[in-house]
């Protein structure tokens, strides 16, 4: 049996991660398309595409751009619906030795709520991240995440039916993030995860269009890095939830940048495309940060910034 | 089929045309199979300011020497600085991704244009292989951007057909004669306006017309659905259930 190296296992209320690396919504499919690059359970965790009440077909094609040093993308959610992730993915992919936490979306309260509790309903997922973020939709989505009352709304009304793990994944389109941090805290949130993409556009000055169907969309990549540092940081001495910081993290190092800004875990996604194995090869940089600065777990340095 | 990411080696970069080169890869270990119509996702680590990999078809392969050959066109900075590399240097690739082309028939005519030409000279092998000689149609602007012609003619019947008649019939691809003759099956990869206009021809004989798409992606494996096409069933990832699709299953050919 392979060992995990003890000094990297967190928890974030009601769930213990071997480590604190996950891999990010909607940029690790459900986890099996990685599985010929690494053994996915050195993951802390998988969290797994956008779900919405109803099948989606999401935004028309083009939907991605390669912007300098990060990406756009607008894919809107796609995904074949709560049910089938129930019925079909969820049998396939139950068994990995890693924590699976499904990525729930909508346009609406309800559509939450219907999500939510469907998935409650299965055994082996510990946790919801609940997506008020999404800037490809175009009801419901980041709108949910702009506003402080709607966020709570939203959070208070899924905390009812969901009695797991409930992590709520922020947008970083807003002007001050702290006050929406403290209302979905207020409403019953266990831990956050921050940033979502960054509302971006490209254009194709030769041939003077958009370069994505939507026009707008999420950027993500190492672009981002210094906004999630920044909105990380903030949020970390202005709630007492345990933060799961991301955005634009390629490597140890980085994801050691937002452990020092306050995050209890991380999540990798932009990354993925790049090196499929990426994720794998971070859990082992942390344990060398640890052995090469003497330390005994990353509890000593969490947040010191 | 397994997927990996591996470092190969450049054995040979030649520049077939001032904007088209090949290079040659080889690998330290036995090649997995690889289908005609698959492709690899190429880390440009040096040389311009690129985040993603980049989709190329897979050109050829050597399974003798464990090689496999790209044909890149230059179209921008990912490309530009591709065709910079030495032989010596690593290039990791992730591969073989997507499905390939489907073997159909006996009397099969393969339709190449730019870049999208890459892929049929591994189909060309693999119907050679069956003990069928395809025939192989390739249109450029003129004689100039013709490349590997005896390479091509080796494995097909080639056929030529340029913009300007410096070289075969003058005209499109889809002027030339050769569209007449009976085929049991089309195969295309190229510019979209061109693979468009063979699988019309194609339908109006009633034969089946497989396509290449060349969509652009970010992680080729299936996990961002960034690549969709719009299919009779609705969106389906370039990457993971094409490149290759039937002509009659996409919603606008
Ligand atoms: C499955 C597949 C197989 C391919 N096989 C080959 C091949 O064998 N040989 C080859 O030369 N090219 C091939 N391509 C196209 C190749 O991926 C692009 O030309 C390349 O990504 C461009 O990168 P760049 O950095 O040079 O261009 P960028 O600087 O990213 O862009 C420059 C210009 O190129 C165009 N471009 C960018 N990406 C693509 C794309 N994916 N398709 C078409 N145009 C694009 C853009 O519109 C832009 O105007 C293939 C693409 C796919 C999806
Ligand atoms: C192609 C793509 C699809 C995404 N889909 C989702 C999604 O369905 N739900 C979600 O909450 N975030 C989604 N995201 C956002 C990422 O999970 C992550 O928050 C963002 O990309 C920033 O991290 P990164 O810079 O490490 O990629 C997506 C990002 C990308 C690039
Ligand atoms: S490129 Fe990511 S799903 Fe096809």
């Amino acid at each position: 049996m392979k060992t995990f190296d003890k000094r990297l296992e967190v928890k974030i209320k009601g769930i213990n991660l071997k480590n604190p690396v996950m891999t990010a919504s909607g940029t690790f499919g459900y986890g099996e398309e990685f599985s010929d690059f690494m053994d996915l359970s050195d993951l802390g965790g998988i969290i797994v595409k956008g779900t919405t009440g109803t099948h989606r077909e999401g935004n028309p094609y083009p939907r991605m751009a390669e912007t300098p040093s990060g990406m756009l993308n607008a894919v809107g959610l796609q995904n074949k619906g709560v049910d089938v992730f129930c019925e079909t993915v969820y049998d396939r992919i139950k068994s990995y030795d890693t924590n699976i936490v499904v990525n729930v979306s909508g346009s609406t309260i309800e559509e939450y709520v219907e999500v939510a509790e469907k998935i409650n309903a299965l055994e082996k997922i510990p946790a919801i991240e609940l997506n008020i973020s999404c800037p490809n939709v175009k009801k419901g989505g980041m709108g949910f995440g702009t506003d402080c009352l709607m966020a709570s709304q939203v959070v208070e009304a899924v905390r009812k039916v969901y009695h797991k793990t409930l992590i709520v994944k922020l947008s970083p389109n807003v002007t001050n993030i702290v006050e929406i941090a403290k209302s979905v805290e207020g409403a019953g949130a266990d831990s956050l995860s921050l940033i979502n993409t960054l509302l971006g556009m490209a254009i194709d000055a030769e041939k003077r269009k958009p370069l994505l169907s939507t026009i707008t969309g999420g950027l993500s990549g190492p672009a981002v890095k210094p906004v999630a540092l920044r909105c990380v940081w903030q949020v970390a001495k202005n709630t007492k939830l345990p933060i799961i910081g991301l955005g634009g993290i390629m490597n140890a190092t980085d994801a050691i940048e937002f452990i020092l800004a306050g995050a209890t875990a991380i999540q990798i996604g932009t990354a993925n495309f790049i090196d499929p194995a990426i994720s794998s090869k971070i859990v082992a940089g942390l344990s060398e940060y640890l052995d090469r600065h003497n330390l005994k777990s990353f509890d000593d340095i969490r947040g010191i910034i | 089929m397994k997927k990996y990411c591996k470092d190969f080696v450049v054995v040979e970069n030649i520049a077939l045309t001032p904007t088209f080169f090949r290079l040659t890869l080889q690998y330290p270990e036995k090649l997995p199979e690889i289908n005609p119509g698959q492709f690899v996702e190429v880390l440009i680590k040096e040389g311009a300011d690129v985040l993603l990999r980049r989709p190329i078809s897979i050109h050829d392969v050597d399974e003798d020497k464990n090689q496999i050959l790209l044909l890149v066109q230059i179209v921008g900075k990912g490309t530009q600085a591709l065709s910079k590399i030495q032989s010596g240097q690593s290039l990791n690739l992730v591969f073989p991704l997507g499905s390939g082309f489907p073997l159909r028939g006996e009397k099969v005519l393969l339709v190449g244009g730019g870049c999208g030409v890459a892929p049929l000279m591994h189909l060309s092998r693999a119907f050679n292989n069956i003990g069928i000689k395809p025939d192989c149609l390739i249109g450029c602007r003129n004689q100039e951007q013709l490349f590997s012609t005896k390479e091509y003619s080796d494995l097909s019947n080639l056929h030529i057909a340029t913009e300007d008649g410096s070289c075969g019939i003058r005209g499109l691809v889809t002027n030339h004669p050769i569209l007449d003759k009976k085929f049991d099956t089309i195969y295309t990869c190229g510019p979209t306006p061109m693979m468009k206009a063979i699988a019309k021809e194609a339908l109006k004989r009633n034969i089946p017309c497989y396509v290449s798409l060349e969509n652009t992606m970010a992680c080729g494996v299936g996990a961002c659905l960034c690549c969709v096409v719009d299919t009779k069933e609705g969106h389906k990832c370039t990457c993971t259930e094409g490149p290759v699709f039937l002509s009659t299953d996409l919603k606008d050919f």
